[in-house]
């Protein structure tokens, strides 16, 4: 640990996580107090929520090959189950539960969720396991979006506050924010950690080779569901915080839009590690907020897709891909 | 403790004081209240379906805004535009932004039923802020679980309905009809309001249900019971364009009952066979294209001056309309004055009394909700173009059509299975 | 239910298959030659129906007899255009990176909506059909029916055996069924492998935009038509197994039916009714009904 501190990663990420830390105290110094509020809830935050659904996609990508646009999906599965069951959800589906119950239901349907689309598609791949994904996801949101008796059709489920966490409101932008990081770098350290397991050399193996794997004597398919259910894990963690930061959930909040916002994440931060899914999710946060500003309001769409077709063309591994090439360059000179 | 304080701490203590005041904009200071502009933000839809209606809102904000100059008791109006998908989400954190990062005072919006529900629990974490609505018509809005900083001055999509069961079941002496209705909050309102009165008085309906942005009605054509004497349709956008081109394709030749924003401009300027059946279609809401009443003449005389701006008014510039007016009145009566948390404001926010721009008179219940006239209409050409025409004015319906509230709200919540179709007994 | 109203739902069924099978075919072509999942398949549906309709309307107004014929040429052209543009500027040098040009067309087709939007406005609009194809005929067991729909049938059974012609009879199509086999090998062969993408892409995107002006005559065309088309052209091609003509049509009847009857017998879970086919083929046969393993 101390000699990985001394790599020049390893310092990077301490003074990233030590600055992340000291972000609450930071911004008021940089801005007027409300303002400093909203950056740190719905710019950071926000990033930091919806990075966690790019991670999932992004784990799946770079260490299994596999490109799954139903991620946002899945963290709606635990959206809805956390709105469905939670006590003062309005309209109330089912009601009774506590967040503590709640949330972990809510997770374990979203795991439970994606192995079921694990193993739909684990016969497929590559360019097939995208198209399959992103007709399941619109399968789901189109269902979602029918159906009352569950889901409040259209409508959706609002209301869900959140709990409180040591007596302070969910709802405070530090609680949130707090909470958000925290789950983000658990998570974050625990994909690192997952990578390095033997489950993960064999899940980039699959990735690299998957007959010379089988013949090795690992089951493929088996550890290709795995690895959706590890990424549907994480996509339920970000569900449950994206819903609670909403203060509910509605059928847009998984649409075909939410859907590709979350790849639009993933491929401008940069599908090669899972840094990329906070960087690319931070960028995104930015652009969606101020874009009245800076551009256009009407025309954000085609903005974020000029943008993202940029990096697709000149940077596939997105802006930490570019990154390394500049470094690369500056170090050659 | 000494209570004498030197005339230097006082001094200082003064000074420190007049510096709060300057910085937090105003503590009962007018003289300094009167050079920060008043924040006025506003969320509508400006990408997707109902972009155009969105477009069309903020191009009546603006001719209101102008007529004022800008300007409301010597404060400028500082005007920030935000827009959504018609997502709730979208709409939340647009008005997060406006409030937290913009600072305004308050937000005029939104355009459409989920996203006004998201910002009216949203207003209700606020403190000296103000959202009024724009066009949404959703009645849980205000009518479960009202924020005291939410207020909304046009009539809910329920209250659109009033008159329109009783006229088709007594006026036009139909006893039977089907109704066709999208699958979701809105529909459900309307066909709620609807059934409440037609059932009532004695009619007979069948309920066929399509999931919004259906484009292929031809199976649920084919089921409409023979025995209908007329159709009420309830779909709007293009869920209403597809239905009533496909049951004109059909040779379909009931009399149409149209719901809300079935007889709206965007519906009547697109072309097609289903203008065939819209003439002679009479609707109810909010407003029409021709409203005798010199109100709502001037209004679309100026409306026209606009740039881009269509024949007549759509529903949703109507809406953003009669809101944005009830606050510039609300404004123009405190001069400005938005201290104290906005508290005289709000009370003279709720306690407006004023013409709409159709010149229905508008007041709020104790739920900041809008009572006001709803419009009997029928679409009739006029110079070779259909427009809505009103022939009758159900006069001051409030959002429980008259049913004491706790009796309404007995009800339940409008939906499938409960449409309101409640037989007289 | 009436045996009547059980032809007819069917009937609905499959005209609606006819349609999804034009607009299918051509995403189907385009994979089954490039392995390009053109994300923008939509986009290129939309192209055609927009910029048809622009010639359309003018000449309708004019009442010229042609006015239809017109749009859907003019539609097919500009698809075709845009299709053309794409392959050429920006996924023929990426050729064999498929999950890059899937990413490249999900970007173009949201750049794409976005201004169409921003030219022609949120505003649903709807072609007629010139007058001997618009109202409705008998149709023996159902009654009247719309003609339209049966004329979407006709369309459909022409572009299919179009297509099995071109792709069985023809110098062209045998170079195409060569490079779905092995495009090196054709290559080798001297072949002008880049000319034959562009003409397969060109073609591809010409039925797309086919169907966005037959769509867009029996359905209201509005934004979002480009997802769902997108969508429907991925859930037929994947039940009917990809680059397989035959298996798009089978794919094509297969959702066209589902959705009817669905709506028919149980309106609120109609919609996945599709997604369950799609899954029950997966789970049997990945490749699709008539795909095959590569």
């Amino acid at each position: 640990m101390s000699a990985w501190l001394r790599t020049p990663v390893g310092m990077a990420s301490a003074a990233t996580l030590a600055l992340l830390l000291l972000l609450p105290a930071i911004l008021p110094e940089l801005m007027p107090q409300n303002q400093a509020r909203f950056w740190l809830a719905n710019i950071f935050g926000r990033a930091i929520i919806y990075g966690i659904i790019a991670m999932s996609l992004i784990f799946l990508a770079t260490y299994g090959g596999l490109v799954s646009l139903a991620q946002m999906s899945l963290a709606g599965v635990a959206g809805y189950v956390v709105a469905i069951t939670i006590d003062g959800a309005a309209p109330s589906i089912v009601g009774g539960l506590s967040y503590a119950t709640a949330i972990p239901l809510g997770i374990a349907a979203a795991t439970l969720a994606a192995l079921f689309v694990g193993l739909v598609s684990v016969r497929t791949r590559d360019i097939y396991l995208l198209m399959i994904t992103l007709a399941l996801a619109m399968g789901f949101f189109r269902f979602v979006e029918t159906n009352l008796a569950w889901f409040n059709g259209y409508e959706g489920i609002r209301n869900v506050l959140g709990p409180s966490v040591f007596g302070l409101p969910f709802r405070d932008p530090h609680v949130l924010y707090y909470v958000s990081l925290t789950v983000a770098v658990l998570l974050y350290a625990g994909v690192l950690y997952l990578v390095r397991s033997p489950f993960g050399l064999v899940l980039q193996g699959i990735r690299d080779n998957p007959r010379r794997v089988a013949a090795l004597g690992y089951n493929v398919a088996l550890h290709r569901i795995a690895a959706f259910g590890v990424a549907g894990f994480i996509a339920g963690c970000g569900g449950v915080l994206a819903t609670i930061y909403n203060i509910g959930i509605s059928p847009g909040s998984i649409g075909l839009g939410a859907t590709v916002n979350v790849l639009i994440m993933s491929v401008i931060g940069g599908l090669g590690h899972p840094i990329g899914a906070f960087i690319g999710s931070l960028i995104f946060a930015f652009f969606d907020t101020f874009a009245a500003s800076i551009y256009d309001r009407n025309r954000f769409n085609t903005l974020i897709g000029i943008v993202f077709l940029v990096i697709v063309l000149l940077s596939p591994d997105g802006v930490i891909g570019l990154a390394k090439r500049v470094g690369a360059l500056m170090r050659r000179d | 403790m000494s209570l004498r304080l030197s005339r230097r701490s006082a001094l200082k203590g003064a000074g420190a004081l007049a510096l709060t005041a300057a910085a937090t904009g105003a503590i009962k200071a007018p003289a300094i209240a009167q050079n920060t502009p008043i924040r006025l933000g506003s969320v509508t839809t400006l990408e997707g379906p109902f972009a155009t209606g969105g477009q069309d809102a903020y191009r009546t904000m603006e001719m209101l805004l102008q007529a004022e100059n800008f300007t409301i008791g010597g404060r400028r109006i500082e005007w920030t535009r935000e827009s959504s998908n018609a997502q709730a989400d979208v709409a939340l954190a647009r008005a997060r932004k406006l409030i937290e990062q913009d600072n305004v005072d308050i937000i005029v919006g939104p355009l459409s039923g989920a996203e006004g529900i998201a910002l009216k629990d949203y207003s209700a974490t606020l403190t000296g802020k103000t959202i009024v609505n724009g066009s949404s018509g959703a009645s849980d809005t205000t009518l479960r679980n009202p924020s005291r900083n939410f207020f909304r001055f046009n009539t809910d999509g329920t209250q659109w309905m009033a008159g329109l069961g009783n006229y088709v079941r007594r006026t036009l002496n139909v006893s039977e009809v089907t109704v066709v209705a999208g699958d979701y909050a809105f529909p459900y309102a309307q066909v709620f309001g609807f059934s409440l009165e037609y059932c009532r008085a004695g009619g007979k309906v069948n309920y066929l249900w399509s999931p919004l942005g259906t484009t292929d009605f031809a199976s649920q054509i084919a089921q409409i019971p023979r025995t209908s004497g007329a159709l009420v349709v309830v779909h709007g956008g293009t869920d209403g364009l597809a239905f009533m081109t496909q049951y004109a394709q059909a040779g379909g030749n009931l009399p149409i009952i149209g719901g809300s924003i079935m007889a709206d401009q965007t519906m009547l300027s697109a072309r097609g066979p289903h203008r065939r059946l819209m003439v002679g279609m009479v609707a109810s809401g909010p407003m029409a294209d021709v409203i005798d009443d010199p109100n709502w003449t001037d209004f679309v005389a100026r409306y026209k001056r606009m740039p881009n701006a269509f024949p007549s008014p759509s529903i949703h510039a109507v809406n953003y309309a009669t809101n944005l007016t009830g606050v510039i009145r609300a404004l123009k009566e405190v001069n400005g004055d938005l201290s104290n948390n906005q508290a005289a404001f709000q009370r003279a926010l709720a306690a407006q009394k004023f013409k709409a721009p159709t010149g229905a008179d508008v007041s709020l219940d104790h739920n900041r909700q809008a009572i006001s006239d709803i419009f009997l209409t029928k679409i009739e050409e006029r110079g070779g173009t259909p427009m809505t025409v009103a022939f009758e004015r159900a006069r001051q319906v409030n959002q429980t059509l008259g049913t004491p509230e706790p009796a309404f709200l007995a009800l339940g919540a409008p939906s499938r299975n409960n449409t309101g179709c409640i037989a007289a007994s | 239910m009436t045996s009547q109203l059980a032809l007819t739902i069917i009937l609905n069924g499959l005209t609606l298959a006819a349609l999804y099978f034009i607009v299918a075919s051509g995403f189907s072509l385009i994979f089954g030659l490039m392995r390009t999942v053109n994300m923008a398949h939509g986009s290129l549906y939309m192209v055609g129906a927009y910029v048809g309709y622009a010639l359309w309307e003018p000449l309708y107004d004019a009442d010229a007899w042609y006015a239809w014929y017109a749009g859907v040429a003019m539609g097919m052209a500009a698809a075709a255009i845009v299709g053309v543009a794409m392959q050429r500027v920006l996924l023929g040098w990426m050729q064999g990176q498929e999950l890059r040009q899937a990413l490249v067309t999900i970007g173009l087709s949201i750049i794409i909506a976005d201004q169409i939007l921003a030219y022609y406005g949120g505003n649903p609009r709807q072609f007629f059909a010139p007058d001997a194809i618009f109202g409705s005929s008998n149709v023996p067991g159902v009654g009247r029916y719309p003609t339209f729909r049966l004329f979407q049938i006709g369309v459909a059974v022409v572009v299919g055996i179009g297509l099995w012609l071109l792709l069985n009879r023809t110098k062209v199509g045998l170079m195409i069924r060569a490079g779905v086999d092995d495009r090196d090998m054709l290559s080798a062969c001297g072949v002008d492998v880049p000319k034959i993408n562009i003409i397969v892409f060109a073609l591809g995107a010409a039925l797309a935009g086919l169907g966005g002006v037959i769509g867009a005559t029996a359905q209201p065309l509005a934004q979002g038509v480009d997802g769902r088309f997108l969508l429907i052209s991925l859930v037929v091609v994947i039940v009917g197994g990809m680059g397989s003509i035959t298996g798009t049509a089978i794919g094509a009847i297969l959702v066209g039916l589902a959705e009817q009857i669905g709506q028919a017998l149980f309106p609120t879970y109609s919609v996945i009714l599709t997604f369950v086919i799609m899954v029950v083929v997966l789970a049997l046969r990945p490749q699709g009904i008539m795909g095959r393993l590569r």
